[in-house]
């Protein structure tokens, strides 16, 4: 009977190189599988061949094969279908280990690849959907007796991560997990090593790798990347090369003692759970086991990296301080909190991408307003600025199940912000912790408040640490912010910090980080404060700060500082950054820049600026008029009537499409100047205005195009997005009893579910005007879907929808 | 019948300025154009990957009907382009996940960028199925056969459907990391699945 029931894999690992199967999929074309069959089928209608290719595998000298279970999910069989599938797929897995002739331990792994699909926001296929998924096929496999689970040639990080949780949540079994990276070195959404690492690691996977796309040698780059990074035992399951056709069939171009002699080199390296994947057969495998079997297993060693990552690349704590931007926050922030409560995303967008461009490492994301729904708009904020920036975030909420929903979604290991010393504050942070992975940031405050020691604090902190390994966590995974309290209440406040700062490095090993602004609270001139604070702690070894991003002063702060500390080679980041520094840019500007021309054919500076696409000047002289125009006047009679010239020259072709773009961004920046002045000033009393692209259908640039001009124009724009679904359409059409709703479709696919979304706002909100735009459509295939117009472009959009504006007022 | 998948990468093909400008709608380039093209197009180099998965099969003509070892199709249109020839070339190829990445970041700020972004995408992913079809071109030349023009699924009546025939075919995501969702859109969506047609010259 089995050998491997008794024998734990984890523990087997710890002093053995463990051994897994070959390719399937070549083998069984050889068996006769054509192209486009569904391979899991043969479970059952070919079972002996399965078996058989098993037990190759086993006496081979494999100990671990994988059930033949690759593409077997609910999205291509039926409930039923895949039970029996998988079912049959352990059967002659088990099969093939009691018929095997060795001796040596085996173990049966559910083999779970990727779904095909690509997750949003890039795809339509949703994560808790992709996780539901895998977790019915997790389940059959637990039913039928795997004895591990093996995720593998993942090629995107979000759906690895769904695969992951899935596993996690629905079994006790050891869980490996493999990713196929391209040849330069990412997965193909764009993940690197170390972000993978980061991830798999936090989410509590028992092992890790790389598997399939290329040969041995061309992996070994990713694999020594593994082997720098990771504390988990490294898999390594290459193809046997590349494929090339040989009389009508399919060969590889590495053979089986060539592979044999490069994949021991990896196991040499440190590699220690070896296989192989697509083009291998029993002989590469055979060849493998016997070349490496006097190999003596490299010792895995823990590895102490402190840091976080995105679904691009990972940040790592220690080596420079690090950037933590703290705009995503409405504390104190008028204009912020207006945007929140009128569920502006954009504007929590715009503030993502600014601080990425003014030097931010880490965004840092707090949506918390007593009049929204955090748990909503913290998830929803989250998702959003991963579609649209690669910086890692730290998600800022004290509310667990808003803490819980965005780490979930969170594409990476995310920066927990934040845990203390109370007892219910890390009985509610460290499971989520555990589960999601993270760094935790951990305030060193308990239920008596924030010592004023520094050695008090230092208790607190080593209190925490304590706790956390009761939970799994490594104190690794916490980096400490022993508060910056402001100078203006107790002058000795920024010493004991930076003491603090330096004793728990110290004492701990453990990292620090700070929300350096508070220390000059109170005091005049903050950024003097703030910044030379922000010198000293990095001078006493801090390691990351919570800090305003748009600061000059922080920015010249760091970047001297780096340059001081010997962290800048050749100080060519500070060279870099003093050559950019505004009274620089201005000189040379003026001495670049020739007479300006007369402004008479612009009628005003603004409306040039406006017309020809300048954003900077165009906000800047809307803030001088303010001091002395009323904002309507400004709008009425410089906004409005150069967006006119505009989408005149753009109606007789004079003007093409960048250009009336860049003057409606021109035009957006007025505005946006004028609402932060006076954010609740109403500018325009149009009326409102429904916009979406239609279910199914991801294509936004149109819509968004048409967005900007009709605001620009003084419309209530609500966007809905895109691949919205008729009923969401519907109901805020009612809600607002918007008067028009624009309707967006590029594809012939989906034009059905833009007539759906007529057919439906015709029943319910029959006051209603819709006009539909995009790719596929015309008038008359527009009139037969039911709409009320056909636009071709977006000026013909704000036309229509003045008109249907006037004809309402004049009622 | 079987057939092999291959993939190739590329680098990097020549940029057709003329083509982007064209692709966002632009007769004309004023300097404030050219300059939104040069920094859109220094912000995108290097962003690409080229990507191409393909196979070669058999084609056989039937009554109505045209069996393309892959699936089989009644298509009008398709018919008259593989018209002499015996077999084919399936592609798929995608310049990868990036620049949508760029697209979608520069429609909440300059929606200006993100328009002319979209049409540097456009541009690369024809310039890379040029590239891979001058390289079939070559190859099939040599053998002193000759290719026809690449035929997509929705152009005249082939059905857009069948790019699921394709797709499976093709095992486009594991090959090239290439998706089809639900209405038969790609992600990344700046990629292209066609058909070349070979034949005896």
């Amino acid at each position: 009977m089995a050998s491997a029931l008794n024998i734990n894999i984890k523990e087997y690992l710890k002093d053995n190189i463990l051994y897994l199967d070959g390719g399937m999929g070549t083998l069984l074309q050889e068996s006769g599988l054509t192209p486009g069959e569904l391979p899991e089928n043969w479970n059952i209608s070919h079972p002996d061949v399965i078996t058989k290719i098993h037990r190759d595998y086993f006496n081979a000298g494999s100990n671990v094969v994988n059930t033949n279970t690759f593409g077997a999910s609910t999205l291509k069989f039926s409930s039923d279908e895949l039970d029996a599938i998988i079912k049959a797929a352990v059967e002659n897995a088990k099969r093939a280990r009691d018929e095997s002739n060795t001796s040596h331990p085996k173990f049966i792994a559910l083999d779970i690849g990727p779904t095909g699909r690509m997750l949003a926001p890039y795809g339509d296929f949703d994560f808790e959907d992709a996780v539901s998924v895998f977790a019915e096929t997790v389940k059959l496999g637990v039913k039928y007796g795997v004895d591990l689970v093996f995720i593998e040639t993942m090629n995107d990080s979000y759906e690895t991560k769904a695969a992951l949780l899935a596993a996690k949540e629905n079994c006790d079994l050891p869980v490996f997990v493999s990713n196929a990276y391209g040849e330069d070195g990412k997965l193909m959404t764009g993940a690197n090593p170390a972000s993978m690492v980061a991830l798999l690691e936090g989410m509590g996977a028992d092992a890790i790798g790389v598997n399939c796309s290329l040969g041995p040698k061309a992996l070994s780059g990713v694999v020594k990347e593994y082997l720098t990074y990771s504390s988990l035992p490294i898999i390594l399951k290459p193809n046997a090369g590349l494929p090339r056709s040989e009389n009508g069939k399919t060969v590889y171009d590495v053979t089986p003692e060539e592979f044999a002699i490069e994949v021991s080199e990896l196991i040499k390296d440190g590699v220690r759970i070896a296989g192989g994947c697509c083009g291998t057969t029993q002989s590469h495998i055979s060849h493998l086991v016997q070349n490496s079997k006097n190999i003596q297993p490299k010792e895995i060693v823990k590895k102490d990296i402190t840091c976080v990552s995105s679904y691009t690349h990972a940040v790592i704590f220690g080596d420079k301080p690090v950037l933590i931007g703290e705009r995503i926050n409405p504390t104190g922030k008028k204009r912020f909190k207006e945007a929140l409560k009128a569920n502006d995303i954009d504007y929590i967008l715009k503030e993502g991408i600014a601080q990425q461009d003014s030097g931010a490492q880490i965004l840092d994301v707090n949506v918390g307003l007593p009049e929204i729904d955090e748990v909503k708009m913290l998830t929803t904020s989250v998702c959003e600025l991963q579609a649209i920036t690669d910086l890692p975030l730290q998600i800022d909420t004290s509310d667990a199940d808003a803490m819980e929903k965005a780490l979930r979604r969170y594409n990476g290991k995310a920066m927990i912000n934040s845990v203390n010393g109370k007892k219910e504050s890390m009985e509610a942070v460290f499971p989520l912790a555990k589960k999601y992975g993270g760094l935790v940031v951990a305030l060193t405050l308990d239920e008596g408040g924030i010592p004023d020691k520094a050695e008090d604090r230092l208790k607190i902190a080593e209190n925490i640490i304590k706790e956390a390994q009761k939970y799994g966590i490594d104190k690794k995974d916490l980096i400490f912010d022993p508060l910056a309290l402001t100078i203006s209440a107790d002058t000795n406040a920024a010493k004991e910090t930076l003491h603090a700062v330096e004793l728990i490095n110290e004492k701990t090993g453990c990292h620090t980080s700070l929300g350096v602004s508070n220390v000059s609270f109170g005091l005049p001139e903050r950024e003097i404060i703030t910044s030379t604070f922000f010198t000293l702690a990095m001078q006493n070894g801090l390691s990351a700060a919570i800090m305003n991003p748009y600061s000059l002063e922080m920015m010249k702060a760091y970047r001297a500082f780096l340059a001081l500390a010997g962290k800048d080679e050749n100080c060519s980041n500070y060279i870099a950054f003093a050559q950019k520094l505004p009274a620089k840019v201005e000189n040379v500007q003026s001495v670049k820049a020739p007479t300006p021309e007369s402004t008479d054919e612009y009628r005003s500076e603004l409306q040039k600026a406006i017309i020809k696409g300048m954003k900077d000047l165009s906000a800047s002289i809307t803030a001088e008029l303010l001091k002395t125009v009323p904002p309507l006047t400004v709008v009425q009679e410089e906004i409005i009537p150069a967006l006119n010239t505009v989408g005149v020259g753009f109606e007789k072709k004079t003007v093409y499409l960048p250009q009336l773009l860049m003057s409606a961004e021109a035009a957006k920046a007025a505005f946006e100047c004028i609402k932060s002045t006076m954010p609740s000033e109403k500018s325009s009393d149009k009326c409102a205005f429904v916009i979406a692209t239609v279910k199914g259908d991801i294509h936004d640039i149109g819509k968004n195009i048409v967005k900007l001009l009709l605001e620009n124009y003084g419309f209530d724009v609500t966007d809905l997005g895109r691949d919205v679904s008729p009923e969401d359409i519907v109901k805020k059409a009612v809600e607002l009893h918007a008067p028009i709703v624009g309707l967006s479709a590029l594809m012939t696919t989906t034009v059905p579910a833009m007539e759906e979304t007529i057919k439906q706002l015709r029943v319910s909100a029959p006051w209603c005007r819709v006009i539909v735009g995009g790719a596929v459509l015309n008038r008359e295939y527009a009139e037969s879907i039911g709409a009320d117009k056909y636009a071709a472009d977006a000026m013909e959009t704000v036309r229509y929808a003045e008109e249907v504006n006037s004809l309402l007022k004049n009622k | 019948m079987s057939f092999t998948v291959y993939t190739k990468a590329y680098s990097a093909p020549e940029y057709n300025k003329k083509d982007i400008l064209r692709y966002a709608g632009v007769r004309e380039a004023s300097e404030d154009i050219t300059a939104l093209l040069e920094d859109a197009l220094s912000e995108a180099d290097g962003k690409f990957t080229y990507k191409v998965c393909y196979a070669e099969m058999p084609i056989f003509a039937g009554e109505n009907e045209l069996d393309l070892t892959f699936t089989k199709t009644s298509s009008k249109n398709l018919q008259k382009n593989l018209e002499y020839c015996d077999s084919i070339i399936l592609f798929s190829a995608t310049v990868g996940l990036e620049i949508d990445r760029l697209i979608a970041r520069y429609s909440k700020i300059s929606p200006a960028r993100a328009l002319m972004l979209q049409a540097i995408g456009a541009e690369r992913i024809e310039s890379l199925c040029d590239f891979f079809n001058d390289d079939i071109k070559k190859e099939k030349k040599a053998l002193g056969k000759f290719t026809h023009p690449r035929f997509s699924p929705g152009y005249g009546d082939l059905p857009i459907e069948i790019q699921k025939d394709i797709f499976r075919a093709l095992d486009c995501p594991r090959k090239i990391g290439l998706t089809l969702n639900e209405n038969l859109l790609m992600s990344p969506t700046k990629s292209v699945s066609a058909i070349i047609g070979i034949g005896n010259s």
